[in-house]
C-alpha cells in the first residue's frame, strides 16, 4: 500500500502532536512524583526519621541485683545466688527433640518444666531463647557446659535469684520474695517498669516487702537494635542499674537460729530485745518454713501442708500472734496501783483462794489461798486475789494508761508484716467498740491479764525492756541501711517512779531466784547474770463452777488447742539489765514449766554469745541440759563479713 | 513514507551502524542499571554474589541483546511483530497450564539459564504489534469503530490471560501501554473520553451502590477494595508493606543515611527490598538527592525516546518508540507511586533497578528496538 504525501504528513503531525501531549503528561506525572518525594523526604523527614527509630530501637530493662540482708554481725541472711540455667535457641538447635533427648541423658530434667518449655519453644519465634531448666547444681551445670559442643542451640546461663541461706530461721522476719503477680500489680498505682519483667521477684512478706523500695534497686537499660522480626541485632548502649540497698538487721543470726531450734517442737514465739536501744536480737516463731520454697514457687501439696498444720507455721507469732498475757500482766497492774497510791509495797491483802464481787466468785490459781500477801509475795507466788483487790481499787483506766505507757496495746513500728496492735481494754473502749458498760468484774479479769487483754510477744518484750531500763525503749529491726547506721533515738524517760520499778524488778528477781519463786527452776546461777522474770499461764477456755467443784482438769488431759498458753517474760542480768525476753508457748501449759526454760536457755545463749557453760544452770539440771546441748542441731554460722553478694 | 521508499544508501550499513546508535540512551540505561547494582549490593548487606552480580551479568546480556536487536533493520522487526505477538500469546497460554508460580503471582518458564516470564515479553510485543497494525492501517480508518475494535481485542486477550495468573500490575501495564499506542496513532479523543467516562461511571456506581438495596458487589469484596485503596486501615496486614516503605523513604531525608546505612532495609522492616521496594532503599540511603536523581535519569530516557520518535518520519518506528517509552514510564511511575503511598500495592518492579531477569532482558531488548528505529530512520536525501 502506498501512502500519499498528504497522509504521511498528517500521520507525522498526529504522532508529533500526541507524542508531545503524552510526553507532557509523563513529565507532569514525574513532577508529581518529585514533589511527593520532596514532601516526604524534606518536609516530613523528621517524622519519618522518628518512626524509623521507633521501629528499630528497643529498650530492655536490666534487673538490678536485690539488696542483701545481713544480720547484726554481717552474716548474709538473704542474698542473691547464682541461678544456673539451661537455655535453648530453637533455630540453633535444629532438631530440638534430639538435642533435648541428649540433654536428658546428661542431667535430670523435670518433666513438667520440660513440657512447659517445649510449648514455649513452639509458640515463640525460633530465635527467642527459652529456659529449659533452672536451678541446676554446679555439677549439672558444668556437665552441660563441658558437653556444649554436642548440644547445638544449648547455652548454659547464669542469672540471679533470691536465696535464704538460713533457711527457716528467718522465714518470719525477712519473709520471702516471689514473682510479681497480677494481684501485686493491681495494688500499685504507678508500677515500676521493672515489675513488668516476667518472673521478676518482689518481696511478698516481712522485711522483703516492707523495705521493698530500698531492696529493689533501680533498673538499668539496654538499648538494642532489633530487626523486623524482633531479633536482637546489636547492643547500642547500656546503662547499668543501681543494685538494691543492703540492709543490716538488728537480729543476731546465731541467736535466731538457737531460738528456732530451741522451740522447734512447739508452736511458740520468742522475742529478745536490747533493753537500752531496742534492738531486736532474735524474733523466733516456731514452727517455721523454708522461704526458698516460695522463691522457687511452692508446690500445691507443700503449701497445703503448711496451711493445714494446726501449729500454723506460716504465721509470724512474734508480732501477729496476740495472747492474753496472763500473770505477766501483773507488773502493769501493780505499777498502776502504786502510781495511783492505792497500795504501798508493804501493804498486804488477804487471799483466801478467791474473792467475791457482785455475787460472782473470782478464784486464785491456788485453791487454798496465799494468806496475807504483799507486793513482793504477790509477784513471786503470782497471787491472783491480790491483783483483784488492788485493781478494783485503782480502776481499769489507770491500768490501761500504764499498760500503754509500757508498750502494750500499741502497734510498734517495725518493718514486718501484720504487726498486731494487741488490746488493752478501758471503759471507753468497751463503750465504743462493744457498746457495753464496763463492769467491775471486767477489771478483775484484766488485772491478771485475762479477759479482754491481748498482747503480742513483741509487746511483752517491749514491756519487760521498759520495766528493766525505765526508759521508753522502742523496738528496732534495722541496724543500718547501705552501711549507714540507723540512728538510735535517745530513749525518753518513762515517767514512772523509779522506786516503783525497783520494787517490781526486785520481785521479778525473786520470781526466778527465791525459794518459792514460780520460775525458780529456770534460774541462771552464774554470778552477775541472774535472770529476773515473771511467769504467765493464760486460759483459753472458761472454767465452770462445776468443773472447779470437782477439780480443774489438768492441762495434759485436755486436747492441745484447749490447753493454757504458757508465757514468760524476763530480763537479765538483774543488776545490769542488757536483754529483755518474752516467750509464748501456745497451749504449752504452765508458764513456769513450758515457757520459762525456753526463755532462760535463749537468754543464756544471748548473754554468752553462744552455748553457755553448764555451770550457768542450777546444779541439778546440768547433766540433762548437757545432753540436750549435743542434740540441738545448731547451724554453723558463716564468717561474718561485709562482702557484697556476688552480683 | 514507507520503508520501500528508503534511500537505502542513506541508512548506515554494516558495523558502521553502531556509530549511529543513540549513545546517550545507552549511557543513561547504564547509569540507571548501575544504581541498581549499587542498591542490590547494599540490600544484600554488602555482598556482591547475592543479587548484584547476577544482575550485572544480566545487564551485560541485556546490552548484548540490545545491540543485536539494534543491528537488525527496523523493517525486519516490523515484519515479524505479528509473529512475536502470536508467540508471546502462545507462551502465555502455555504457562497457564505448565508454568510455575512463585514469588508473587507471575508465572514463568524455566529456560535453564533464566526464568522467562511471558507476561514481560508480552508488554513489548503488544506495543510492537499495535505499532505495526497502525503502520499498516489506512490513516483515515484509524477511528473507524471496526478498526478500533481490532486493537482492543489484541490488548484484551493477553490482559485477560495475565489477570487470570493473577498479575494485576502487568494487566494494568498492558492496558495502559496498548491504549497509549492507540492514542498516539490518532484514535479519536472521543473513544478515550468515552472509556474514561464509562470507567468513572462504573466506579461511581459500584461505590454509591454500597449499602443500597441494589448493591453491586458483595460486602467482602468492598472490604477488599477498602484495604486495597487504603492500606493504612490494616497496618499489620496489607498496610504493613506500605507503612514501612514510607517510613524508609521519609527517614532518608534530604541527603540520606549514607550508603549501606539504611536501617529499614538492613533490619528487614522492608518487604521485597531487592525487588519491588528497592526504590525505598535508594531513597533511605541516598535521600531526596538519590531518589530525585534516579527520577531525572528516567525522565531523560523518556525524553530521548520522544525526541527520537518525533524526528523519525517512519510511522511504525515512531509509534513503537513512543509505546516502549510509555511502557517504561508506566513501570517506574506505578512502582514509585506505590512505594510513596500514592497508589495501592501492585506488583510492578522498578525498571532496570529491581532484581529480576526477565524484565531486565525484555526491557533491554525493547531499547534495542528503539535503537534500531533510531539507526535505521529515514534520512533526507
Amino acid at each position: 500500500m502506498k501512502y500519499t504525501q498528504k497522509d504521511i504528513e498528517k500521520s507525522n503531525r498526529i504522532i508529533t502532536r500526541r507524542g508531545i501531549v503524552l510526553g507532557g503528561a509523563m513529565m507532569g506525572f514525574m513532577g508529581i512524583l518529585g514533589l511527593r518525594m520532596r514532601q516526604m523526604q524534606v518536609e516530613e523527614a523528621e517524622d519519618y526519621r522518628l518512626l524509623a527509630e521507633e521501629n528499630r530501637i528497643n529498650m530492655r530493662l536490666l534487673p538490678p541485683a536485690r539488696g542483701v540482708i545481713f544480720d547484726r554481725n554481717g552474716i548474709p541472711v538473704a542474698d542473691n545466688s547464682q541461678n544456673y540455667r539451661i537455655i535453648i535457641v530453637k533455630e540453633d538447635a535444629g532438631d530440638v527433640d534430639d538435642v533435648v533427648a541428649r540433654l536428658k541423658s546428661l542431667i535430670p530434667l523435670d518433666e513438667d518444666d520440660l513440657e512447659r518449655a517445649m510449648r514455649e519453644i513452639n509458640r515463640r519465634s525460633p530465635f527467642v531463647p527459652v529456659t529449659l531448666a533452672d536451678r541446676l547444681t554446679w555439677d549439672e551445670f558444668s556437665t552441660v557446659a563441658v558437653n556444649a559442643p554436642a548440644l547445638p542451640g544449648i547455652t548454659p546461663d547464669v542469672g540471679l535469684s533470691r536465696h535464704y541461706p538460713m533457711l527457716e530461721d528467718f522465714a518470719h522476719v525477712i519473709g520471702y520474695v516471689g514473682p510479681v503477680s497480677d494481684y501485686d500489680l493491681s495494688k500499685i498505682a504507678d508500677p515500676d517498669p521493672l515489675l513488668q519483667i516476667p518472673r521478676f521477684q518482689i518481696g511478698k512478706v516481712g522485711v522483703e516487702t516492707k523495705l521493698e523500695e530500698d531492696l529493689r534497686g533501680k533498673a538499668g537499660t539496654r538499648r538494642i537494635e532489633v530487626n523486623a522480626a524482633g531479633r536482637v541485632m546489636r547492643e547500642l548502649g547500656r546503662i547499668e542499674g543501681t543494685p538494691g540497698t543492703d540492709i543490716q538487721l538488728t537480729i543476731d543470726a546465731a541467736l535466731q537460729n538457737f531460738a528456732q531450734v530451741r522451740m522447734a517442737d512447739e508452736s511458740a514465739a520468742a522475742v529478745v530485745m536490747d533493753v537500752h536501744n531496742g534492738d531486736l536480737i532474735a524474733m523466733g516463731s516456731a514452727p517455721a518454713f523454708d522461704p526458698n520454697m516460695f522463691v522457687r514457687g511452692i508446690s500445691g501439696p507443700d503449701y497445703r501442708k503448711l496451711t493445714e498444720n494446726e501449729y500454723r507455721p506460716l504465721a509470724n507469732k512474734t508480732v501477729q500472734g496476740t495472747y492474753p498475757p496472763g500473770s505477766t500482766f501483773k507488773m502493769i497492774t501493780a505499777l498502776a496501783a502504786l502510781e495511783a497510791g492505792v497500795i504501798g509495797p508493804d501493804d498486804t491483802v488477804y487471799c483466801p483462794g478467791h474473792t467475791t464481787l457482785g455475787g460472782r466468785r473470782f478464784h486464785c490459781w491456788k485453791r487454798g489461798g496465799h494468806g496475807y500477801v504483799d507486793l513482793d509475795k504477790s509477784l513471786v507466788q503470782s497471787c491472783d486475789v491480790y491483783y483483784y483487790d488492788i485493781a478494783a481499787r485503782c480502776g481499769i483506766d489507770k491500768i490501761a494508761e500504764v499498760a500503754k505507757r509500757f508498750g502494750l496495746g500499741t502497734r510498734h513500728d517495725i518493718p514486718m508484716s501484720a504487726v498486731a496492735e494487741g488490746l488493752i481494754p478501758s471503759t471507753q473502749w468497751k463503750q465504743v467498740v462493744r457498746g457495753e458498760v464496763w463492769r467491775p468484774g471486767d477489771t478483775l479479769n484484766a488485772s491478771i491479764g485475762q479477759g479482754y487483754v491481748l498482747a503480742s510477744p513483741l509487746q511483752l518484750a517491749v514491756m519487760t525492756a521498759r520495766i528493766a531500763s525505765g526508759k521508753a525503749v522502742s523496738p528496732r529491726l534495722v541496724k543500718s541501711v547501705s552501711g549507714t547506721a540507723d540512728p538510735v533515738p535517745t530513749m525518753a524517760e518513762l515517767g514512772t517512779n523509779e522506786n516503783h520499778l525497783r520494787w517490781i524488778r526486785r520481785a521479778m528477781f525473786r520470781v526466778s531466784n527465791s525459794e518459792r519463786g514460780t520460775a525458780r527452776r529456770s534460774r541462771i546461777v552464774t554470778e552477775g547474770m541472774e535472770i529476773a522474770g515473771k511467769t504467765g499461764t493464760s486460759q483459753v477456755r472458761n472454767i465452770t463452777a462445776e468443773e472447779r467443784a470437782r477439780g480443774v482438769t489438768r492441762n495434759a488431759d485436755l486436747p492441745w488447742n484447749r490447753r493454757d498458753h504458757a508465757l514468760f517474760v524476763a530480763f537479765a542480768p538483774f543488776d545490769k539489765p542488757k536483754y529483755a525476753i518474752s516467750v509464748v508457748v501456745e497451749h504449752g501449759g504452765g508458764g513456769s514449766a513450758a515457757a520459762a526454760p525456753v526463755a532462760r536457755d535463749i537468754m543464756l545463749q544471748a548473754l554468752y554469745g553462744g552455748l553457755p557453760p553448764l555451770e550457768a544452770y542450777p546444779a541439778g539440771q546440768r547433766e540433762a541440759i548437757g545432753e540436750l546441748h549435743d542434740t540441738w542441731p545448731l547451724r554453723d554460722m558463716p564468717k561474718p563479713g561485709p562482702a557484697r553478694s556476688r552480683a | 513514507m514507507s520503508y520501500l521508499e528508503y534511500q537505502v544508501k542513506s541508512v548506515p550499513t554494516g558495523f558502521r551502524k553502531i556509530l549511529y546508535a543513540n549513545w546517550a540512551l545507552v549511557a543513561l540505561l547504564t547509569a540507571v542499571a548501575s544504581i541498581g547494582f549499587l542498591m542490590l549490593y547494599s540490600v544484600a548487606g554488602g555482598t556482591l554474589s547475592r543479587w548484584a552480580e547476577p544482575q550485572m551479568i544480566r545487564f551485560g546480556m541485556g546490552l548484548t541483546a540490545m545491540f543485536i536487536v539494534a543491528m537488525v533493520p527496523i523493517w525486519f522487526w516490523r515484519n515479524v511483530s505479528g509473529l512475536a505477538y502470536a508467540a508471546s500469546l502462545v507462551l502465555l497460554v502455555f504457562v497457564e497450564f505448565f508454568g510455575v508460580t512463585g514469588m508473587g503471582a507471575q508465572r514463568w518458564i524455566d529456560l535453564g539459564f533464566m526464568r522467562l516470564q511471558p507476561s514481560e515479553v508480552m508488554k513489548i510485543t503488544l506495543v510492537m504489534f499495535l505499532a505495526a497494525y497502525y503502520d499498516w492501517l489506512d490513516i483515515k480508518k484509524v477511528s473507524h469503530p471496526f478498526w478500533v475494535a481490532i486493537p482492543l481485542v489484541l490488548i484484551l486477550i493477553p490482559t485477560a490471560l495475565v489477570l487470570n495468573q493473577p498479575d494485576l500490575g502487568t494487566a494494568i501495564l498492558l492496558v495502559a501501554g496498548g491504549g497509549i499506542v492507540m492514542f498516539l496513532a490518532g484514535v479519536s479523543w472521543w473513544y478515550f473520553g468515552a472509556v474514561i467516562a464509562g470507567g468513572v461511571g462504573l466506579v461511581t456506581a459500584v461505590f454509591t451502590s454500597r449499602g443500597q438495596p441494589w448493591q453491586l458487589l458483595k460486602d467482602y469484596q468492598y472490604r477488599r477494595i477498602d484495604t486495597f485503596l487504603d492500606p493504612a486501615s490494616d497496618p499489620l496486614g496489607a498496610g504493613y508493606h506500605i507503612t514501612q516503605s514510607k517510613i524508609a523513604l521519609g527517614s532518608g531525608g534530604f541527603s540520606g543515611r549514607g550508603f549501606m546505612q539504611g536501617t529499614q532495609s538492613r533490619l528487614n522492616f522492608l518487604p521485597e527490598k531487592h525487588t519491588d521496594f528497592i526504590f525505598t532503599t535508594l531513597a533511605e540511603e541516598f535521600g531526596f538527592i538519590g531518589g530525585f536523581s534516579l527520577l531525572v535519569l528516567y525522565a531523560l530516557i523518556i525524553l530521548f525516546c520522544i525526541m527520537s520518535a518525533i524526528q523519525n518520519s517512519d510511522r511504525f518506528a515512531s509509534l513503537m518508540t513512543l509505546g516502549i517509552a510509555a511502557t517504561f514510564f508506566l513501570f517506574f511511575a506505578v512502582n514509585m507511586s506505590m512505594v510513596m503511598g500514592l497508589a495501592p500495592v501492585v506488583g510492578v518492579p522498578l525498571p532496570l533497578v529491581s532484581y529480576g531477569g526477565s524484565a531486565m532482558l525484555v526491557l533491554m531488548a525493547a531499547f534495542g528496538l528503539v535503537q534500531s528505529a533510531h539507526i535505521h530512520r529515514p534520512r533526507a536525501k
